[in-house]
């Protein structure tokens, strides 16, 4: 463009970078670099911070060379399902290919995260030794590494600000690797690693200026004077801001974090397994609470008490005690939800597994809550309705949606019908992120959503009658999406190879675990396909797939 | 299906010792056979109480339920499968995990090199525990000795005892005291060789009926 190029002369490149770093998202430097050659150059040579919504969609190499001058990178693996076991053990989300490129093409870079990916101890000591001024390493969901792996990362890391490690399946093999953690450890603020053991105490004296700690496995040995010990290490982080662990802690470990519940704005106690009682006495310390992550042990009564003293609550997450359901119903009803809704002001944020609900609840809950950002529910029986009515609960999470207009990540449960699709495709104009189970009438339902939605990037459906039809019929908004996810529904490899054929930006991964029958390739096209994962990439198939993916072209 | 033995620890029928009909093995895998269906009828128990019947009806995709739309074919499972979906409700493994790693205990077996885990929340009741351990090292046959519980290698007629490591860090004999104190104070498990079993704190005549 001639006259692009004209004005994009007029300044140095420096004024366009500096104009540039002022962009908020990547989205909008996306769109400058499309405006000219010019901007393209610029704005990739000053490009520090880049996000990876899924590793197969670009090769390493490629985003390495596009943006050479990047310190901070963020990876993601797996489809989220499989933090559910939906996804084969094998399936892929390999780090190394990443790792190695990064290593080449980026060797000043400070930040790494990583989330759903099966992460090697090589690929840890690599990290170690190779980027010198290595300051933050978060891990989540990851799988592939043991303690060894941590300890090259804090025997060399000794600029390390912040390590984050939750979730993640870690291999314990090697006892004292924090023991490689310099002595005096004045740089870091984050530690979070709510997997494994450690000697709290001891370490909370070498690091006194932690923001954010995790603890892991806190055993809970019946020391008196460990108590007094772990109330005065605790105390003596002034700056902590965020707590997160106490696994098996009893109620009687918890007084020794009263003295730094003023200054917590973050707080999970969702691994302890701590009674209503004690945590409403613990939370009215937390005033200045902006994110609480409980167990649904805190029943209605507690949450009632969170509405009335924490006021600045933004982020709420209340997960099961009991999946499985075979202990004594906890009283953790809709009614604990409504309580925060109408006392917390700030909230926009929730996710909160019960037994029941009503319409009622979530009309009043949209009411009282038009900003949420974020809202998961979920049922934890499948199809249920509203218990009152019995009717589905099409009406209140369509309330939700038509009133919450920033909203950008839904999770629906219970009955529903095609009609909450409906109005989720006319309504959910900032949705990025839908998760549907057990939903559904027909292909319609599927249809409203993918024809609707228009800022949709991830889909994930498991155990709905969607069939082919909606999916042929919209195979164009697929590659304005990062993913879908469908699962035991009704879809068949016919159209699977359709959609396949049609559209090449696309991997089309089928995924056969049964082992027996003829291979993918010889099956017929009427045949079903048990687990589909579509995804944009511009990588083309790749070449990491287990024997039960196959990707259609 | 024995109604006697549905999760209420109060009232074990294993007080008796080992019922031979009711060990009687079958082609499930260890731990699942008795205990599933029993844990299973106790959450649509639980859901009953909540929801009342229509709800189960509407499961049962029974087309004169009444509601208004019933759940479509492919989507909508028995009400007996229901406990058992994969991946639902959606919890992060890890977290799951997390929750029953007080209740995960290892296993030993005296003369053998390999340690399996069991899961002491997966079972009502001491019969569970055995029948679970007896499929789990497949080469024992569980018999009732004079109200002892006793595992024997068919091959070479050893008999083991089911043993345990409390919090006291002491070897007892399992069944001593009442299920639920058990899985509380249970550290880890041992086969224990009968011979060697005779240095464990011996057991009171009535052991297996103070069971409270």
């Amino acid at each position: 463009m001639v006259g692009g190029f004209r004005w994009a002369a007029m300044f140095p490149d420096e004024v366009w970078e500096h104009v540039f770093s002022f962009l908020p998202a990547d989205a909008d430097r996306n769109a400058a670099a499309l405006v000219c050659r010019a901007w393209y150059r610029i704005e990739r040579r000053s490009r520090w911070r880049v996000f990876v919504g899924n590793c197969y969609a670009v090769e390493p190499a490629a985003a390495v060379r596009r943006f050479p001058e990047v310190r901070a990178a963020a990876i993601k693996g797996k489809p989220h399902f499989a933090d559910f076991n939906l996804v084969p053990s094998d399936w892929g989300g390999g780090a190394e290919a990443w790792v190695e490129a990064m290593v080449e093409g980026w060797p000043h870079l400070e930040e790494l995260r990583l989330k759903r990916m099966v992460v090697s101890d090589d690929c840890l000591e690599l990290i170690a030794r190779c980027f010198k001024n290595f300051k933050v390493l978060s891990l989540v969901s990851c799988e592939g590494f043991s303690t060894a792996g941590l300890a090259a990362i804090a025997a060399n890391c000794r600029n390390l600000r912040e390590l984050d490690l939750h979730e993640n399946e870690v291999e314990d093999n090697c006892l004292h690797w924090m023991s490689h953690f310099p002595e005096s450890f004045a740089s870091l603020v984050t530690l979070n690693i709510a997997c494994l053991e450690e000697r709290l105490v001891g370490l909370l004296h070498r690091v006194p200026q932690l923001v954010d700690l995790g603890t892991g496995k806190f055993a809970a040995q019946h020391h008196p004077e460990l108590f007094s010990k772990l109330e005065s290490a605790i105390a003596g982080c002034k700056n902590l801001k965020s707590l997160s662990g106490f696994w098996e802690a009893g109620p009687t470990y918890l007084p020794a974090i009263y003295s730094v519940c003023e200054g917590l704005t973050s707080l999970n106690l969702s691994y302890a397994t701590i009674q209503g009682p004690e945590l409403i006495k613990l939370i009215s310390w937390c005033k200045n609470l902006q994110r609480l992550w409980v167990m649904d042990l805190i029943e209605d009564d507690g949450l009632i008490a969170v509405a009335a003293s924490c006021k600045l609550l933004q982020e709420l997450r209340v997960f099961p005690s009991d999946p499985y359901g075979a202990a004594q119903p906890i009283s953790l009803t809709e009614h604990g939800l409504v309580a925060i809704s109408a006392g917390c002001p700030m909230l926009h944020s929730v996710l909160y597994f019960c037994r029941q609900m009503t319409n009622a609840a979530l009309l009043t809950v949209a009411k009282n809550c038009p900003n949420f950002t974020c809202f998961r529910l979920c049922i934890m029986e499948p199809h249920t309705p509203d218990y009152i009515t019995r009717q589905p609960l099409d009406a209140g999470f369509s309330a939700i949606v038509e009133s919450c207009k920033h909203l950008r990540r839904l999770s629906l449960s219970g009955l529903l019908t095609d009609l909450v699709f409906k109005s989720i495709g006319a309504s959910a104009n900032c949705l990025e992120m839908l998760s549907v189970a057990f939903a559904g009438d027909g292909d319609a339902g599927l249809h409203y959503i993918l024809s609707g939605c228009k800022n949709l990037r991830k889909l994930e459906i498991r155990d709905c009658p969607f069939g082919d039809k909606p999916l042929l019929d919209n195979a164009a908004k697929l590659e304005t999406m990062r993913s879908l996810w469908m699962s035991s529904c009704s879809v068949t490899l016919g159209a699977c190879r359709q959609l396949a054929r049609k559209m090449p930006l696309l991997n089309v991964e089928v995924i056969n675990e049964r082992k027996r029958g003829l291979p993918l390739e010889l099956q017929p096209d009427n045949c079903p396909v048990e687990k589909l994962y579509i995804y944009r990439t511009v990588a083309g198939p790749r070449s990491d797939t287990p024997s039960c993916v196959w990707i259609l072209r | 299906m024995s109604t006697t033995e549905s999760g209420n620890s109060s009232t074990e029928s294993e007080v008796s010792g080992l019922d031979y009909e009711e060990t009687q093995l079958t082609l499930a895998p260890p731990g699942g056979s008795k205990s599933e269906p029993e844990r299973k009828r106790g959450f649509s128990e639980s859901v009953d109480l909540r929801f009342g019947r229509p709800a189960l009806e509407a499961h049962a995709k029974d087309p004169a339920s009444g509601s208004s739309d019933g759940p479509v074919s492919g989507a909508g499972k028995s009400p007996a499968s229901k406990a058992q979906v994969v991946g639902w409700p959606p919890v992060r493994s890890f977290r799951r995990n997390a929750l029953r790693s007080c209740t995960y205990v290892k296993v030993a077996v005296d003369g053998t090199p390999y340690l399996r885990k069991v899961d002491l929340d997966a079972y009502a009741g001491y019969q569970q525990l055995l029948i679970a351990l007896e499929e789990m090292f497949s080469c024992f046959t569980a018999r009732d000795y004079t109200n002892e519980r006793r595992l024997v290698d068919p091959v070479n007629g050893a008999a083991y005892v089911p043993t345990y490591e409390d919090k006291d860090g002491d070897w007892m004999l399992v069944g001593d005291v009442p299920w639920k104190m058990f899985v509380a104070s249970c550290k880890r498990l041992r086969l224990m060789k009968s011979s060697e079993a005779v240095n464990l704190a011996p057991r009171t005549p009535q052991g297996c009926a103070n069971a409270r």
